[in-house]
C-alpha cells in the first residue's frame, strides 16, 4: 500500500433558498474539476444545492480551539449591539 | 448495526493516564452537550474508540452496497431499479461521508482502506450473509436498514462534531431506505402464494442477524462505560434491540408474516416483545471472518480498489501536468 494520497478539498454548496454557501462536508480528488464533480455526486443527490464551491483543504485558515473565549466572548457583554436592548412603547407599534 | 465497532477491548494509553485538568475540561464540555471539534483536545482512548467506530461505520456502508448490488440488474420493474439504484448510491455516499468524518481524527482515507483490505479493520457482521431472493432485498430494507436508523438516531447527538454532523445527513436519507424495503415486503405479501412464500423465507433468514447488528448483549459488552460517559453511545445495545424488536413486530405481523422465533411474545405489563435466546456463537463465527459470504465480499472489494489503482494514478499525473504546464505558461507570460 504505497499510493499517492489523493489531495482533499472541503465542499461549500448554496442551496435554492438564496442563503450564502454552507460547508457541506469533504471530498478526495485529483483536482478541481474531479473535486466538483465528486461534490456533485457525494452532496447534492437530492436537489440540496443550485451552487456549489470546492477548496483545497490546505487553504483554510482556521482559529484555533484555544483562542476560542479571546475571539467570542467579549460580545457576550455587548448586549446594546441587538435590537431588544432598546425601548420602543407598545403604541408605536412594531418597529 | 455499528456498535459492533465498540465491543473489542481497547489496550492503548487508558483514560486514568491523562492529565487530569485537561480530562475535566474535556467532561465538562461534554456534560454541558458541547461538541468536541477536531482540533479540540481529547483523550487518546476517545480519539481511538471514534477512529475505531466511524471507521468500521465507513467500511460497513461501503461494504453494504455488495448485497443489494447484487440485484440491481434483476430489479422486478424500472421502479424497483431506478429506487435500489439510488439506495446503493447512498451507501456509497454514507461511506465518504463517515470516511471524512474519521479523516478528522488523524487516520487517512488511504490507510483506513488499507486497514479494510487487510481484514484489520471490521464491517459489520450483517452484510456477510448473502441475498438469495428478490424479497431479501426488501427484508434487508426493513430490517437492516430499520436496525440501522434504531442505532443511527442517537449517533446524531454524539458527542464528536464531525461525527453527529455526518449522522444527521444519514439519518434524513437512510428513512427512505427502510421504507421502500417495507414496500417490496408489502408488494410481495400481497401478491401470490409463491411471492408470500418468498417474503416469509427472506424474514426467517434475516431476523436473527438483523438482531445481531445491535452487538453483543449488555452482559457481554466491554466498552459501555466510558463511551456512555463521553456520550459516543447514549443507549446500550439491549434496550436498542429491545426498542427495533418492539417496532417491528407489528409491522411483520401487519404483513402476514411469522418470525423465526417461537419465543416471540409480547409482555401485558410492559408492552415489550420478548424473545428468544440469541445465537451468540454465530454473531462469533461471521464476525471473526467465517460468515457465509466474507471471504466473497472481501475479494470483491480488494479486486475493486485494484481496478482502480490506474485511474487514481492517472488522474493524479494529469493533474500534475495540468499545473505544471499552468505553471510554465506564467513564468513564459512574465
Amino acid at each position: 500500500m504505497s499510493e499517492a494520497p489523493m489531495p482533499l478539498w472541503e465542499v461549500f454548496i448554496r442551496n435554492r433558498s438564496g442563503l450564502p454557501h454552507k460547508h457541506a462536508g469533504s471530498v478526495h480528488a485529483a483536482d478541481a474539476a474531479m473535486a466538483l464533480q465528486a461534490a456533485r455526486d457525494v452532496y447534492t443527490r437530492r436537489g440540496e444545492a443550485v451552487s456549489i464551491w470546492v477548496v483545497p483543504s490546505g487553504a483554510i485558515t482556521a482559529s484555533d480551539p484555544a483562542d476560542k473565549a479571546e475571539l467570542f466572548e467579549p460580545t457576550g457583554s455587548k448586549i446594546y449591539r441587538h435590537p431588544t436592548f432598546y425601548e420602543v412603547p407598545d403604541e408605536v407599534g412594531h418597529m | 448495526m455499528y456498535t459492533q465497532g465498540l465491543n473489542v477491548k481497547d489496550t492503548g494509553h487508558p483514560a486514568a493516564a491523562e492529565d487530569p485538568a485537561k480530562l475535566a475540561r474535556f467532561q465538562a464540555k461534554i456534560d454541558a452537550e458541547d461538541k468536541i471539534e477536531p482540533n479540540d483536545w481529547m483523550p487518546e482512548a476517545y480519539r481511538r474508540t471514534l477512529v475505531r467506530q466511524i471507521s468500521q461505520h465507513a467500511h460497513s456502508e461501503i461494504i453494504g452496497m455488495q448485497p443489494e448490488g447484487n440485484w440491481l440488474a434483476r430489479a422486478p420493474s424500472l421502479r424497483r431499479k431506478v429506487a435500489l439504484l439510488a439506495k446503493v448510491q447512498d451507501e456509497a455516499g454514507h461511506g465518504l461521508y463517515l470516511y471524512a468524518a474519521a479523516e478528522t481524527l488523524g487516520l487517512s482515507r488511504e490507510e483506513m482502506v488499507a486497514q479494510l483490505l487487510a481484514g484489520k479493520a471490521k464491517y459489520s457482521s450483517i452484510f456477510n450473509y448473502p441475498t438469495l431472493s428478490w424479497a431479501d432485498i426488501g427484508a434487508v430494507g426493513w430490517l437492516v436498514d430499520g436496525a440501522a436508523i434504531m442505532n443511527q438516531i442517537p449517533l446524531c447527538r454524539c458527542s464528536y462534531g464531525p461525527y453527529a454532523r455526518a449522522m444527521i445527513r444519514i439519518c434524513k436519507e437512510e428513512s427512505f431506505h427502510q421504507r421502500q424495503g417495507y414496500e417490496i415486503m408489502l408488494t410481495l405479501c400481497r401478491g401470490s402464494a409463491a411471492q408470500k412464500a418468498m417474503a416469509q423465507d427472506a424474514l426467517s433468514r434475516w431476523w436473527w442477524p438483523s438482531l445481531m447488528m445491535f452487538g453483543p448483549s449488555d452482559k457481554e459488552s466491554l466498552h459501555s462505560a466510558d463511551t456512555m460517559k463521553w456520550k459516543i453511545k447514549r443507549f446500550s445495545n439491549d434496550d436498542l434491540r429491545q426498542k427495533f424488536i418492539d417496532a417491528t413486530v407489528p409491522q411483520g405481523h401487519y404483513l402476514g408474516l411469522t418470525f423465526p422465533d417461537p419465543d416471540l411474545k409480547r409482555d401485558e405489563a410492559s408492552g415489550h416483545w420478548r424473545f428468544g435466546e440469541i445465537d451468540w456463537s454465530e454473531f462469533k463465527r461471521v464476525l471473526a471472518g467465517d460468515g457465509p459470504c466474507n471471504r466473497q465480499r472481501m475479494a470483491v472489494r480488494g479486486q475493486a480498489h485494484e481496478d482502480g489503482v490506474w485511474v487514481r494514478e492517472a488522474a493524479l499525473a494529469h493533474a500534475r501536468k495540468r499545473a505544471e504546464r499552468a505553471a510554465a505558461a506564467k513564468i513564459a507570460a512574465e
